[in-house]
């Protein structure tokens, strides 16, 4: 059954994306892209390190992948923008997970310098995908200035404390119509699954894979997780009720007259 | 003549005149992974040969790391 995702004119048939921060390794990395077979993977951009020879990382990722760049160290909207510019140049197409923060504690963004930083991007021709904490009144004007997606936080990033966000993560995708992907504090496969199963389009996760006993098989987890929440998400039937409703026929059929 | 410039944030010395190109090929990088900026501007990479680094330029050179949430 083909359920694939439209980002940006794009066809993505695997709604775990994964950031490829905090790896015990880029051998480990490696092994986990190849082994969950995601389709969009984060990276970031820093100053280059003249001292030391460092591997490229462009060179554990498999070429078929989908670079999403992410600002992250971007503590405004002007920084932000500078940073996507920097990583269209470094050639690897125009896809920015879009992060503004200036909170050194919680590392929460900032969704009013978010909204002006997509507005400028994304009038410059950059897919944008926009971090921010869940607000409907900031979804919709990040809509409004053409963001692709848009992503709420679940908790703090790194933080694995799972979708505290959820009721507001909720109505954003009730609401906006736009992909809404959950990025940030996904600790557990079981959580990746509920934000599917809410109708998340996809998940971001990071830190939960990259810092598991065993990434690859943590991995494997997540994306089997994240195909359950996407197949019960189109086949739910949401009717509760408040009293049981039997699945079997009650009548005693054993019982005297 | 030496030149005193400056290479993400950190101050060095050229020992001699050279291009946004001599630099990079001095360096060992390859140009395919990373972006410069000179003196704030991003500069396309088939323009590197025809800059010529002057004193108290600055040189803005990065590349991916591994990133993500």
């Amino acid at each position: 059954m083909k359920d694939s995702l439209t980002l940006a004119g794009k066809e993505i048939n695997n709604r775990l994306f994964i950031g490829t921060g905090k790896f015990p390794s880029k051998e480990i990395l490696k092994k986990v892209l190849a082994q969950a077979q995601s389709e969009v993977v984060t990276v970031a951009l820093r100053r280059i390190d003249l001292e030391s020879k460092e591997d490229n990382i462009l060179d554990f990722i498999p070429k078929n992948c989908q670079i999403l760049t992410n600002t992250s160290g971007a503590r405004t909207a002007k920084e932000a923008i500078r940073i996507a510019r920097l990583a269209k140049a470094c050639g690897c197409g125009d896809w920015i997970k879009l992060e503004v923060i200036s909170d050194n504690k919680y590392l929460l963004p900032d969704n009013l310098e978010t909204i002006e930083a997509t507005k400028v991007l994304a009038s410059e021709g950059f897919k944008i995908f926009a971090y921010m904490s869940p607000d409907l009144s900031v979804a919709k004007k990040l809509i409004q200035v053409k963001a692709t997606a848009i992503m709420p936080l679940g908790s703090p990033i790194g933080s694995k404390r799972g979708v505290k966000t959820k009721e507001l993560v909720k109505i954003l995708i009730k609401e906006i119509d736009a992909p809404i992907i959950v990025d940030a504090g996904i600790g557990y496969p079981s959580e990746a699954a509920e934000c599917m199963e809410l109708g998340c389009s996809a998940v971001l996760v990071n830190t939960a894979i990259a810092t598991a006993k065993d990434p690859v098989e943590m991995a494997v987890s997540f994306d089997l997780a994240v195909k359950a929440g996407r197949l019960a998400c189109r086949n739910v039937n949401q009717e509760t009720s408040e009293f049981a409703k039997a699945s079997s026929p009650l009548t005693g059929f054993l019982r005297d007259e | 003549m030496a030149l005193k410039i400056k290479i993400n944030g950190k101050s060095q010395v050229l020992e001699k005149a050279m291009t946004l190109f001599d630099l990079i090929k001095a360096k060992g990088l390859n140009q395919n992974r990373i972006a410069i900026e000179y003196n704030q501007n991003i500069i396309d990479k088939d323009s590197l040969s025809g800059i010529l680094i002057k004193e108290n330029d600055s040189i803005e050179i990065v590349n991916f790391i591994g990133g993500g949430r």
